[in-house]
């Protein structure tokens, strides 16, 4: 909502400055957006007028003006412009006036002719971005007066950015009735004079929608002159408020709308056929709007209807066909009440939003329209002229809006807010709203005015209290409350310590976009079915990501295209997969790693980073576990096939994937080099055992190393398992210390370096039992791999 | 002394100042005091001589002996410390030269404010909530009391999977979530992801709110004033000033935006706070009767208060940060700023 501080003011006019008149209606809930004065600075221009004119003599464009300015001899001055003429009034810019842009304006001579001021454009004085001529002032203009006083000039323009809620400070009248609550002033009131019946002319009205339209007023005004010009100071308010006069009609009821928050409508009466029907529309009815737009209704929009056919979406936007013109002669006005709850969401569906539709979907006053149409028909006669008929009215009583008393509690005011108001004080807040208080045992019988939508439990009672009262006034307390000792879960791991570990190991955390591109995301999960948005913002954020690598990926691409090289990222989030008729949400954890092991530095050689280094990062993750998982080879779409783990847990419940970009996808997306994945469930991952003691074994350890000769697609995942399956209970630790293939070894064959650990719980281990160890080891691994020893 | 003992003892300590490290050292000690060593050998020699002579003659091998002893330990102690001095000569290193191995990562920016947002309300107990991101729109819009066509939907500008599902809005349907789970006294924080259709120089379609709210007896708008309050000055380990301003939400009764004294300027007005001197940094209110409602609190009982703001606001406030869309650029250059 704009407004002009000068309109406001005319209705209630505290003594404070237009700062302390903004910081009150923001702190009062009403949030004032921009304040900007009404016209560019400038000085020293008054009304003048044209009282003589002749041509000047060496220029064909010139004349030579006398102007009175109301001093005691007019002036003269040289004007070039087209639409100068004797009995023209306009502004005139004196010798020392200052114009926007700091132009001073001096004592000239044009051609040889001097010239004492300037006669001024719209454009000269800031008032327009272009003009054709002289500002051409109304016939009754004061001459002599400052023009900055005659077009109220010194005016700022509010822009109040109001809640949805409040609907009854979508007016000029709304905003100073808060103000004068604010500042405990009177309202002045707005004369509003019943125009006389000079006619007895009505158009029926029969509403068959009472549900959405329980008050239709109508009246038709006859014999206007819809040419007639709208007065200066109407057209410069409406200009104020952001709109443009469009004829004295139209003009007057926005006038209306703004003045006192009710939206009406002018109808041509030559365009219409029969009386006026307020109905729900028929199926597939079209309507041709003002704007020009045509649309297709529906059964669930309101309409204003003649015999034949739609004429208006009802409370939203007229239609061309019965709309006023310069032609038009007789009026049929419209001011009705339509009912919030049957307008909300109707213009967004036709794709409108309109002055109208904001007002009624939020609540317009269900007991103004007598008021406002009076008020209309006073300015469209005093404009246009024009003799009023009756007024026809169709009310449904038991459709309008009900404003029934609510209880306040004085004990929950004061439990709320945590401050006794004094009684007097609440009554005068609540009578300055418009509310009628009544007091009772409990507290206060508060009734609503028909203007407040939002007023029906007691919440609403206190919440307009403590805002008039001011929330800055009411007391605060220092954090007192119930307390526990906080619980500190041993059987999960935080995400934050896994963060805290990744970027130990020099990854950085990134952030992206929870829905990604369908084709990247096509690429890497191929068999996901796509979890789509309805309404994308574009093609690249389209589709619900089912891994957290489709953004991974782009955020390295986007800094390989800046010349990094090394890149170590991780993101932690939801991914989103459809499973049958599950939509899952799950928790994963996701790093990328590309380029060089290590950054560039003077004692480490460079090499690549591989799938090893990356695989003891995910590695260390699950140390903070303690749990024992294993690296299984396997396939994944995205990656390359030779070198893909799926981890799994011990019970076998897959925990997620280690591996390297599949080459062709590492080429589909020009990364240039090598690029390691991994992606974790959060919930495996941060599962962790409470540690339970197992005692130590006094006697000494001893090492065995065994150098096996296997297969070279044996994996040493299974030698050790197949070690552990011998349930050798002095086998401690297993550890391989070296692969070897080449030279010595035959073909087809790898060497692999194994050292055990033995140590026994009662004894020292003699050499014999240690060597009945290893060879019950040798030969389960001979049965189960045909292991050999290497010589 | 005899000839042979004194030839003996002058050839010892030669050899001795001969050595050059420990083990040659070693050798000479060897040689003499060992068990086949001549001076052990002089000392053997004393049982052919009489028990008067043997004494005498005793008496002076022990004085070469010693002699011998005394030379050999200085000796030593001056090897050893060459010994080390040339050690510490060879290791020495420029000590300037850069570690090893690993760098440092970092965290996101949003997460090192989350984490202290968390950090903050948990040392009062509040318990840290998360909810789904994909919502139904009872949780996201219904329950919090946003009806279907309420204006205030429209203040939201909502992604839709299908009519009843869409990525949430705020943060705050994790409030409802919590509460249809738990029974009062409760205190939630609710940090996370949330998305709005919008895409401009001052917004993304996605960003991180976090929500908190409290539930129990007694509870007044006072109290949501003075945990507001010393969020604020904590977050910004500044003595701040924090208003009040009436606001509207739905889920919230009475509500207020919080505004505090612009973090840029003092204060004093600048462009960030558009000349203000405030910035709008979060949104809160009593819990609506409403919402307790629907989550089957009774409002007779308990009253609450809940509170939403935005991380990356937060986050620009307390770093200086000027463009919300660096966020989720993740150019290494920007992130790398805040380890």
């Amino acid at each position: 909502m704009k407004l002009s501080e000068a309109w406001l003011r005319e209705r209630v006019n505290p003594a404070i400055s237009t700062d302390e008149l903004v910081a009150q209606l923001t702190m009062a809930g009403l949030e004032v957006d921009s304040v900007e004065p009404a016209a560019a600075v400038f000085s020293g221009v008054v009304v003048g007028e044209v009282v003589a004119m002749e041509q000047h003599p060496d220029a064909d464009r010139l004349r030579v003006c006398k102007v009175n300015t109301g001093e005691q001899e007019p002036l003269q001055i040289v004007c070039g412009a087209a639409n100068v003429r004797v009995g023209l009034k306009i502004p005139a810019a004196l010798v020392g006036a200052a114009l926007p842009g700091d132009f001073k304006i001096k004592k000239s001579k044009l051609r040889g002719v001097e010239s004492f001021g300037m006669l001024c454009s719209e454009k000269e004085l800031g008032l327009a971005e272009e003009a054709s001529g002289l500002m051409e002032l109304a016939a009754g203009a004061p001459v002599g007066v400052d023009i900055r006083d005659y077009l109220t000039l010194n005016d700022n323009l509010i822009e109040v950015d109001l809640t949805p809620n409040r609907a009854d400070c979508l007016s000029v009248e709304g905003i100073a009735r808060e103000v004068s609550v604010l500042n405990q002033m009177d309202l002045s009131a707005l004369p509003v004079v019943k125009a006389p019946i000079t006619h007895s002319d009505e158009l029926p009205v029969s509403v068959a929608a009472e549900e959405a339209c329980p008050r239709y007023l109508g009246r038709l005004i006859k014999a206007v002159d819809a040419k007639a010009e709208t007065p200066l100071w109407m057209q410069e308010r409406l200009r104020r408020s952001g709109l443009r006069s469009l004829g004295p009609l139209v003009d007057v009821t926005n006038y209306v709308l703004l003045e006192i928050g009710q939206p009406l409508h002018a109808f041509d009466l030559a365009k219409l056929s029969g009386g006026i029907h307020v109905r729900w529309a028929h199926k597939d009815e079209t309507l041709e709007l003002l704007n020009n737009q045509s649309v297709q209704l529906d059964t669930d929009a309101l309409v204003i209807a003649d015999e034949q056919r739609a004429l208006a979406l009802a409370g939203i936007m007229g239609g061309n066909s019965s709309a006023v013109s310069d032609e038009t002669q007789d009026v049929f006005l419209e001011c009705a009440f339509f009912t919030p709850d049957k307008m909300m969401g109707k213009a967004r569906k036709y794709g409108l939003h309109t002055d109208s539709s904001h007002r009624f979907e939020r609540g317009v006053d269900p007991f103004l329209q007598e008021r406002a149409i009076e008020r209309a028909t006073q300015l469209i006669l005093e404009i246009a002229g024009g003799s009023a008929g009756p007024i026809t009215e169709r009310v449904s009583t038991a459709h309008l809006p009900q404003r029934r008393a609510v209880t306040l509690r004085r004990q929950k005011l004061e439990s709320i807010l945590a401050v006794a108001l004094d009684d007097a004080e609440i009554i005068k807040i609540f009578t300055g709203l418009g509310m009628r208080v009544e007091s009772c045992d409990e507290g206060w019988q508060v009734t609503p005015p028909g203007f407040r939508f939002d007023i029906s439990i007691e919440a609403d009672l206190i919440e307009e209290l403590a805002r008039v009262y001011g929330y800055n006034r009411l007391p605060q307390t220092s954090l007192l409350m119930r307390s526990e000792l906080s619980k500190a879960p041993e059987t999960v791991v935080e995400l934050d310590t896994v963060k805290d570990a990744l970027v130990a190991r020099d990854y950085q955390e990134v952030i992206t976009y929870s829905f990604v591109d369908e084709q990247l995301q096509q690429a890497i999960t191929p068999g996901e079915v796509v979890v789509r948005l309805q309404n994308p913002l574009s093609s690249e954020l389209a589709v619900m990501r089912s891994s957290l690598w489709c953004g991974l990926i782009q955020a390295a691409l986007y800094n390989i295209n800046r010349q990094q090289g090394r890149i170590r990222l991780f993101e932690s989030g939801l991914r989103f997969l459809q499973k049958q008729d599950e939509l899952v949400q799950q928790k994963m954890l996701a790093g990328l790693v590309l380029g060089e092991a290590y950054s560039e530095q003077w004692s480490e050689k460079r090499r690549k980073a591989d799938f090893f280094d990356v695989k003891a990062d995910v590695e260390g993750l699950f140390a903070l576990t303690g749990n024992e998982v294993s690296f299984v080879k396997s396939n994944h779409p995205a990656l390359h096939p030779g070198q893909t783990a799926e981890i799994k847990t011990t019970d076998g419940e897959p925990i997620g994937w280690l591996g390297m970009l599949h080459p062709k996808l590492e080429d589909a997306w020009s990364i240039g080099t090598q690029v390691f994945l991994f992606e974790l469930d959060q919930t495996l991952l941060l599962k962790k055992k409470i540690p339970a003691f197992s005692p130590l074994s006094k006697f000494p350890s001893v090492r065995r190393d065994l150098a096996l000769l296997v297969n070279e697609s044996c994996a040493v995942a299974d030698i050790v398992g197949h070690i552990k399956d011998c349930s050798e209970a002095a086998i401690q630790d297993i550890f391989v210390f070296d692969i070897y293939q080449g030279q010595g070894i035959e073909a087809g064959y790898k060497s692999v370096a194994l050292g055990l650990i033995l140590q026994d719980f009662s004894q020292t281990l003699t050499e014999p039992e240690i060597d009945a160890i290893v060879s019950r080891v040798l030969e389960k691994l001979t049965t189960e791999i045909s292991a050999r020893l290497r010589d | 002394m005899s000839a042979t003992l004194q030839d003996i003892l002058a050839q010892a300590l030669n050899e001795l100042a001969n050595a050059q490290d420990l083990n040659s050292l070693d050798q000479v000690r060897v040689h003499y005091l060992g068990k086949k060593g001549l001076f052990t050998a002089q000392m053997k020699e004393l049982g052919q001589l009489d028990p008067d002579q043997r004494r005498e003659a005793g008496q002076v091998i022990n004085d070469a002996k010693n002699k011998f002893q005394d030379s050999l330990d200085s000796r030593k102690f001056e090897l050893q410390n060459a010994a080390l001095e040339q050690r510490l000569a060879s290791e020495s290193i420029d000590v300037t030269l850069p570690g090893r191995g690993l760098h440092v990562g970092g965290l996101h920016p949003v997460t090192v404010t989350l984490r202290r947002i968390s950090r903050i309300f948990s040392s009062v107990g509040f318990k840290v909530v998360e909810g789904p991101e994909i919502e139904d729109d009872y949780h996201n819009f219904g329950a919090l009391n946003i009806p279907d066509h309420h204006p205030a939907r429209a203040m939201h500008d909502t992604f839709y999977f299908d009519a009843h599902t869409v990525l949430r809005t705020h943060t705050s349907p994790v409030q409802i979530r919590a509460m249809e789970a738990e029974k009062p006294p409760l205190k939630v924080i609710a940090p996370g992801r949330v998305y709005r259709c919008d895409s401009d120089i001052t917004h993304t379609p996605m960003f991180h709110q976090v929500e908190g709210f409290l539930v129990d007896t007694h509870v007044s708008f006072a109290d949501l004033k003075g945990v507001v309050y010393e969020f604020l000055r904590a977050f910004f380990e500044k003595d701040i000033q924090v208003r009040f301003r009436p606001s509207y939400f739905p889920f919230t009764e009475p509500s207020a935006e919080v505004d505090i004294e612009c973090v840029m300027c003092d204060g004093k007005g600048c462009r960030v706070c558009g000349h203000t001197g405030w910035l709008e940094v979060m949104g809160c209110g009593m819990i609506h009767p409403e919402v307790f409602k629907s989550v089957g609190i009774d409002a007779e009982v308990f009253s609450g208060f809940a509170f939403g703001m935005g991380v990356e606001r937060l986050t620009m406030l307390r770093y200086g940060i000027n463009d919300l869309r660096l966020f989720f650029e993740n150019d290494l250059k920007f992130l790398q700023q805040f380890k």
